[in-house]
């Protein structure tokens, strides 16, 4: 936690003008790059990606207030999600039947408000305690309203969910809203909204007050804070936004169901924060756009997706276990000082040894799984589009020539990147960075 | 009337006795060592498959003994050289490590044992029906199941009350520090505790395969309950948690004979109307209908009141 | 910074390597099927069968020339049994170009994919989507929720329960009856649909019991099948599949209970193997449309050669009628659009798998086909086909033709204008 605290503050302390303008203009360039993303891609089911990537980064980044900012881990947080996801389906067919002057734009805005007030209702009792308590107890809501979502039909439509269409509310601009596209502007919108919104909480004293909780609740009490106010506040301000993405979600399908509200959201999230790294306000942003990109993509470009899925969360916490961001943070001293590029030969050695390493892993896994399942289709499977027989020896042989190779070169390559960081660091300091 | 309740009782106390063998090593694990093991429901199921492969070669009881060894062997090295190593992150990272675990066993079992439920037999030593009450059998497998999870228990309870290991054991989970300062090797000892948790697992596996549906599934459909009876029960006691799987079975069991709903008791003061259409299906639901909920809502009940569990003396 | 020589034979290793990640292209005028169904996961038991099943049948239509001269083709989406997921595959499969889906396992997922589809279709005209279910059976689908885009090969759990009271109807020795369902809209199906149409035909029959209990979240049965034994019933109806089912007869076997099990999915991967431990012979009934043992011929040379190749039995005939019909409608049309396929499909009459006539009702889309009562246990020679290997095989029991499992539907069809 510390060595986190005093990266960020380093990093905070540096450059001054400038920073101020990287601050906002951040901001802007972010803007123009949301909205030249579909010039760029043109393909229908990027625009269905992106917009996934976005829902799913207003979720992590609201389960981020809890886990990153307030030291809380909980394990229902699809909940607040899901409720308000189902709110704004609710909302929408109202307005449609009563035409009212409502506009779509505006519906994500239900989905908070209804994050909030459950997340007022929930939070009351769930927040008196952190640590595992807490976790314990949103477990226990989470399976709560997951199996009540089945039992109170008229609600939540049972199994099948309740359905809606978009199209059907008051038009702003000739929009309908029928197409991918024009949904992805409007997510992209509300993505936009809600970071900032969310980053700019982070730079409020309140949520120093949360960090100061999370690090030590007992000081922060001594302080003179309320820790289990605090805790309370941030609960309710994360649940208005995951009711915000739960309400995008539910305009993005057209449907809602139980499996909103269920245990393999929140546990998804969790996922994508932790991946990305949670001790950074864009850590969870990463975990989510590569997570989403998982979800939908790996099961099509293997059938043994949940073993490279477990596989990769094993690896990621042992290996690092402060997320993408972390490794990323890493390296902004070394950027600063503009020694970056001396890591780029050792990095690339130790790169190209790792995929061999990869390659040879993944074809013995594939390998195993054609013959213990597909055993009836016969011997014949085709790796990254080779053909081959997985009765013969020379690819089981090739298999343990590249994992076993692969694995030597790549504990040999790591004493040369161990030294050219010891070479960039000791550069570093030289030029008199703060490092 | 008696018939359904005397029924109820003994098919409660069987499936909460289920329940404890499934959660013993769990509340090991989670007491000592602050994990909260996700892939432990892996690790019954790993013992179900083991128990079966093991039965199809030699028998159902040699299956029984060298089926946990084995998964405890497996715990072992996984503590060893994969959790040992996360521990210093914190137990979101440890949690996590299990959740990813979970997943990767679960996909080795498939590719193993493919995706289909195995057939697992109970031993013909105990297929027999052991007795009858109200002409409903008890099958002798079951009475087995109830005396072995009790067994268990006595047994665990005096390994950590009577042995010096078990002192150890529990001196190094409140005073960690102090235990290595005496010479204790304390990640020798996390190591074995996990290595012992995992094999209860199998135990319950081997145990319950048979009379469950031995299936790649089946760890995940285990779930989130495991974790009710250890919490409910309070971290660090085993003798809460035999009393919380007691608790849940019953429970369960008794909500499934009782077919109330809200309206049935207003219709016992004569009122019949539904007084809120939108609550129409709060009124309509019947107790047995929720019984499978009820864990949760008596973990989020205890957890507020009495956050230390039933029988917990520490804070969750 | 020196590179040794393990680094040069990194280099190598990656060299080697290379061939792996150079694409191969290949020809690519298939007629695509997007198949989205669990394949991974708790499901995914069930969806790899069906999926097999699948890529059997366009093996088999394939090697008689294929439809138009063009190959069939089965793409294989995991949707996890999840219904954002199944609309992502969905979407997925209709970008990469696939204009035809085929779906089954949950009819939550159908009725998600249905109402998708019709909404894409009137979006994005030109481009239409059709959409097969093989296998959800929610009456909904092809009543209330119907849609011109979507065809059910499978009859509706209505049509069953029409098929298993009929066959009930004749049974005099059933005077008690109690129901056992999964609490969701299936099961709430099954249950009503059972409730009307015994008090219709058998009034006689007591229904001792109705239970509803939650969908594949009970690990321990012993409860229901105490109070099934308390009320004194002699048959059980139930929709339970998966281990719903398996856990539940198992459970009553343990405790001794004697009744007949009247069923929709006794049949279903699994179902076989615990009948066979519970020693339930002959008192464990299932309605389909079709059984492997009915001795005729085209079907049990078709088994045959399924069960060569796989280690299952054909558990969904309905999926043959399904391919089948594709491709004759395909060859009517002359076009695989799916809106010409869809219109040929409206009413086409089919010689189905097991024999006989069935036909594709125009007004809402439901498959008609002839319907088996079947039952369980030991076989003898007349029964050549056993279930996963328990040596146990399904015998005929009785027949329900085509014209009687016919109901009536609230189905207002809108049909696209041509």
């Amino acid at each position: 936690m510390s060595e986190r605290a005093q990266t960020a503050s380093a990093q905070r302390s540096s450059g001054g003008l400038l920073a101020t303008a990287a601050r906002y203009g951040i901001w802007v360039v972010l803007a123009a790059l949301l909205l030249t993303l579909p010039r760029i891609f043109s393909s229908s089911f990027t625009f269905t990606m992106l917009s996934l990537m976005g829902i799913s980064i207003i979720f992590a980044l609201s389960y981020n207030m809890l886990l990153g900012q307030t030291g809380m881990l909980s394990f229902g947080h699809a909940v607040y999600y899901g409720l308000g996801g189902f709110l704004v389906v609710h909302a929408m067919n109202t307005v449609t039947k009563y035409s009212l002057p409502i506009p779509l734009p505006l519906m994500p805005l239900v989905g908070g408000v209804a994050g909030l007030f459950f997340g007022v209702v929930f939070g009351s009792v769930s927040t008196r305690r952190g640590g595992t308590a807490f976790a314990m107890i949103s477990l226990g809501l989470g399976e709560l309203v997951a199996s009540s979502a089945l039992i109170l039909r008229s609600f939540f439509g049972g199994e099948e969910g309740i359905t809606t269409n978009r199209t059907k509310l008051l038009r702003i601009f000739d929009w309908n809203f029928g197409s991918q596209i024009q949904i992805y502007y409007l997510i992209a919108f509300w993505c936009l909204v809600c970071v900032i919104a969310m980053y700019a909480l982070t730079r409020t004293p309140f949520g120093r007050m949360c960090n100061a909780v999370r690090e030590n609740f007992e000081r922060a009490e001594f302080v003179g804070y309320n820790s289990q106010l605090v805790r309370f506040f941030a609960f309710c301000l994360s649940g208005f936004f995951a009711g915000i993405a739960g309400g995008l979600a539910a305009i993005n399908f057209e449907i809602v169901n139980s499996g909103y509200v269920g245990a393999e959201q929140s546990g998804s999230v969790l996922l994508a924060a932790y991946i990305g790294g949670i001790g950074f306000f864009g850590g969870p942003i990463i975990g989510a756009i590569l997570v989403t990109w998982l979800q939908v993509m790996l099961s099509d470009i293997t059938e043994v997706w949940q073993l490279y899925f477990g596989l990769l969360f094993v690896g990621m916490v042992m290996f690092a276990p402060f997320g993408i961001s972390g490794l990323l943070m890493m390296h902004a001293p070394l950027w600063r000082a503009r020694v970056l590029w001396r890591l780029v030969p050792a990095y690339l050695l130790a790169l190209a040894a790792g995929l061999v390493m990869l390659t040879g892993a993944s074809l013995v896994i594939e390998m195993a799984y054609h013959l213990s399942t597909k055993a009836a289709d016969g011997p014949m499977m085709s790796f990254m589009r080779v053909a081959f027989s997985v009765h013969s020896l020379l690819p089981w042989l090739m298999a343990a020539v590249l994992l076993i190779g692969g694995y030597f070169f790549f504990r040999s390559s790591w004493p040369y990147v161990e030294g050219a960081w010891h070479d960039a660091l000791m550069k570093a300091r030289e030029r008199g960075s703060a490092v | 009337m008696l018939e359904l309740v005397l029924v109820s009782t003994l098919n409660g106390v069987l499936y909460g006795m289920l329940l404890f063998l499934m959660a013993s090593g769990l509340t090991l694990i989670f007491s000592m060592m602050g994990v909260l093991n996700f892939a432990h429901a892996s690790f019954y199921m790993l013992g179900a498959f083991f128990g079966f492969q093991i039965s199809q070669l030699v028998g159902f009881w040699p299956g029984l003994i060298l089926a946990p060894i084995l998964a405890g062997f497996i715990g072992a090295l996984i503590e060893r050289y994969g959790l040992r190593n996360v521990h210093r992150h914190g137990h979101v990272a440890e949690l996590l490590f299990t959740f990813g675990l979970a997943f990767v066993i679960e996909e080795i079992v498939q590719m193993i044992w493919g995706k289909l439920p195995r057939d697992y037999r109970i031993p013909p030593s105990l297929d027999f029906s052991a007795f009858t009450i109200f002409s409903t059998n008890y099958p002798a497998y079951k009475m087995f199941m109830l005396l072995f999870a009790i067994g268990i228990f006595v047994a665990l309870l005096l390994v950590l009350t009577r042995t010096r290991v078990g002192l150890i054991i529990q001196a190094s989970l409140t005073h960690p520090h102090m235990v290595g300062m005496l010479g204790h090797n304390v990640p020798r000892i996390f190591m074995l505790v996990f290595g012992l948790g995992c094999a209860l697992a199998a135990v319950a596996g081997v145990i319950a395969g048979p009379a469950l549906v031995t299936q790649s599934n089946m760890a995940a459909l285990l779930g989130p309950i495991l974790f009710v009876v250890v919490v409910i029960g309070g971290l660090g006691s085993l003798s809460g948690a035999f009393i919380a799987s007691l608790l849940i079975g019953l429970l369960q069991t008794f909500a499934v004979a009782v077919n109330l709903s809200i309206s049935d008791i207003f219709g016992v003061f004569g009122i019949h109307t539904n007084p809120l259409p939108f609550l129409s299906d709060i009124w309509r639901v019947t107790v047995a209908q929720i019984a499978p909920i009820m864990p949760y809502l008596l973990l989020v009940l205890i957890l507020v009141f009495r956050p230390t569990g039933l029988m917990g003396t520490r804070d969750t | 910074m020196k590179f040794g020589w393990h680094a040069k034979l990194a280099g190598a290793l990656a060299l080697v390597a290379i061939p792996f990640v150079v694409p191969v292209s290949g020809a690519d005028d298939t007629i695509k099927i997007a198949y989205v169904d669990p394949l991974s996961g708790g499901g995914a038991s069930i969806g790899e069968v069906g999926l097999k099943t699948f890529q059997f049948l366009a093996d088999d239509l394939n090697a008689k020339g294929g439809a138009l001269g063009r190959k069939f083709e089965i793409v294989a989406y995991d949707n996890k049994l999840n219904a954002q997921e199944t609309l992502v595959q969905v979407q997925k499969a209709i970008d990469s170009g696939i204009r035809i889906i085929t779906q089954g396992n949950g009819s939550a997922f159908a009725a998600a994919i249905s109402d998708f589809v019709t909404k894409y279709n009137e979006r994005n005209l030109g481009k239409e989507v059709i959409y097969f279910n093989y296998a959800a059976v929610d009456p909904v689908l092809t009543n209330d929720k119907c849609s011109f885009w979507h065809f059910r090969w499978d009859a509706n759990s209505d049509q069953k329960m029409q098929a298993l009271t009929n066959y009930m109807k004749d049974r005099k020795n059933i005077k008690k009856i109690y129901l056992i369902n999964q609490d969701y809209s299936f099961g709430q199906a099954v249950r009503s649909a059972a409730v009307a149409m015994l008090k219709d035909k058998r009034p006689d029959v007591e229904i001792v019991g109705d239970e509803m209990h939650p969908l594949l979240k009970i690990t321990d049965f012993a409860p229901y099948i105490a109070k099934i034994k308390a009320s004194g019933a002699d048959s059980v109806i139930t929709g339970n599949w998966g281990q719903d089912f398996a856990l539940l007869v198992k459970a009553a076997a343990d405790a001794g209970l004697q009744t007949d099990w009247y069923t929709y999915y006794a049949g279903g991967t699994g179902g076989p193997t615990a009948i066979k431990q519970t020693g339930l012979n002959h008192r464990v009934f299932a309605v389909g449309e079709g059984i492997p043992n009915l001795g005729y011929g085209p079907a049990d040379e078709f088994e045959k050669a399924i069960r060569a190749k796989y280690n299952f039995s054909l558990f969904y005939p309905r999926a043959v009628n399904e391919m089948r019909m594709l491709q004759a409608a395909i060859e009517k049309a002359k076009s695989t659009e799916p809106t010409k396929i869809g219109a040929a499909l409206e009413g086409m009459k089919f010689n189905v798998y097991d024999g006989g006539e069935g036909m594709m009702r125009a007004d809402d889309h439901q498959f008609i086909q002839p319907l088996y009562i079947s039952s369980f246990g030991e076989r003898s020679a007349k029964e050549p086909f056993d279930e996963e290997s328990t040596g146990w095989g399904w015998k005929l029991a009785g027949k329900i033709e085509a014209a009687n499992t016919v109901l009536p539907t609230t189905c207002k069809m809108s049909r696209p204008a041509s």
